[in-house]
């Protein structure tokens, strides 16, 4: 037990520092970068609560496709980064009374609640991937698939906002070619036969 | 020394706390760069699901990771319309300070 609480309070200090650098570091690239220590080491703290396939998916959805996300698009931008931290210093003393006050109450609702409550029951026995798909496809298979439209629709919004119609290329329009009829493309005409010279 | 036995449900729920707070204090602190912001709201949403784990821990109960996936899910869509419109607001601004949404509008 004491290895496991020692591997708690180092995995605990790497998330707040790691946490603490997103918030403050330059560059939103560094940030980036933080952001996917913390969420790897969050991912630590799962597994030591014996949710290992919440910490792998936190990892493969999290560090794997999020935050690559993230590093393409501030890689995209152009921006001066200097210009938007100009109020930082003069936002510091705001920021900080907030997220200590919060942090304040919420540690004093945990403590008064929690006192009674005695240590974590054990994790339950047997593969925690089988019992959440077990829970997932049979308890919650509704709600499952509402996430499964909730996911389809980022992706069309995603796509609808970025695209972006350029000029110079030609393309098709499958709309305009099922209009066509065919008054608008064969016209018959009648004239009169000429007669021949000669 | 209470806090140094095997980590309880008050140390995970303290940690979760601390990262909430945390990400609330990084929102004032970088309230100009959107990118930022997103990037905080990423680590609120963590600060929940570790809440989440714990309490499924502790009680023994799964439906609480069960939630976790499903706010895993919303998180992603969020981030990647979020960063959909961050990309809008610099091609059509050329900025990506929070001053500068309202220029967005219609």
């Amino acid at each position: 037990m004491a290895f496991q609480t020692a591997v708690f309070y180092l995995f605990a200090a790497i998330l707040v520092f790691a946490a603490l650098r997103v918030i403050s570091v330059k560059s939103p690239v560094h940030a980036a970068l933080w952001l996917v220590l913390s969420f790897f080491t969050a991912a630590g703290i799962w597994m030591l609560l014996g949710a290992e396939f919440l910490a792998i998916a936190l990892v493969l959805v999290y560090v794997g496709a999020v935050m690559v996300l993230f590093l393409f698009v501030v890689m995209m931008l152009d921006v001066d980064f200097d210009e938007l931290r100009r109020h930082f210093r003069s936002y510091l003393p705001v920021g900080a009374a907030v997220g200590g006050l919060v942090l304040l109450e919420m540690v004093l609702v945990i403590l008064s609640g929690t006192k009674s409550a005695g240590s974590a029951a054990a994790p339950a026995a047997g593969s925690n991937t089988k019992a959440l798909g077990r829970l997932l496809y049979v308890d919650y298979v509704y709600p499952f698939e509402l996430a499964a439209v909730v996911l389809l629709v980022a992706i069309v919004a995603a796509i609808a906002l970025t695209y972006r119609r350029r000029r110079e290329t030609k393309v098709q329009d499958p709309a305009e070619q099922v209009k066509v009829r065919r008054e608008d493309r064969v016209r018959l005409i009648e004239m009169p036969a000429e007669k021949r010279e000669g | 020394m209470s806090f140094l036995t095997a980590p309880t449900l008050a140390h995970y729920l303290v940690l979760g706390a601390v990262l909430f707070a945390i990400s609330i204090a990084g929102i004032f602190l970088n309230r100009k760069n959107v990118l930022i912001l997103l990037m905080a709201i990423e680590l609120m949403l963590l600060a929940v699901n570790l809440n989440f784990v714990a309490f499924s821990a502790h009680l023994g109960d799964m439906a609480g990771q069960v939630f976790v996936f499903f706010i895993l899910t919303v998180a992603a869509a969020e981030s990647a319309i979020g960063l959909a419109i961050l990309v809008l607001l610099f091609r059509n601004v050329g900025s990506i300070s929070v001053d500068d949404l309202g220029k967005l509008k219609g």
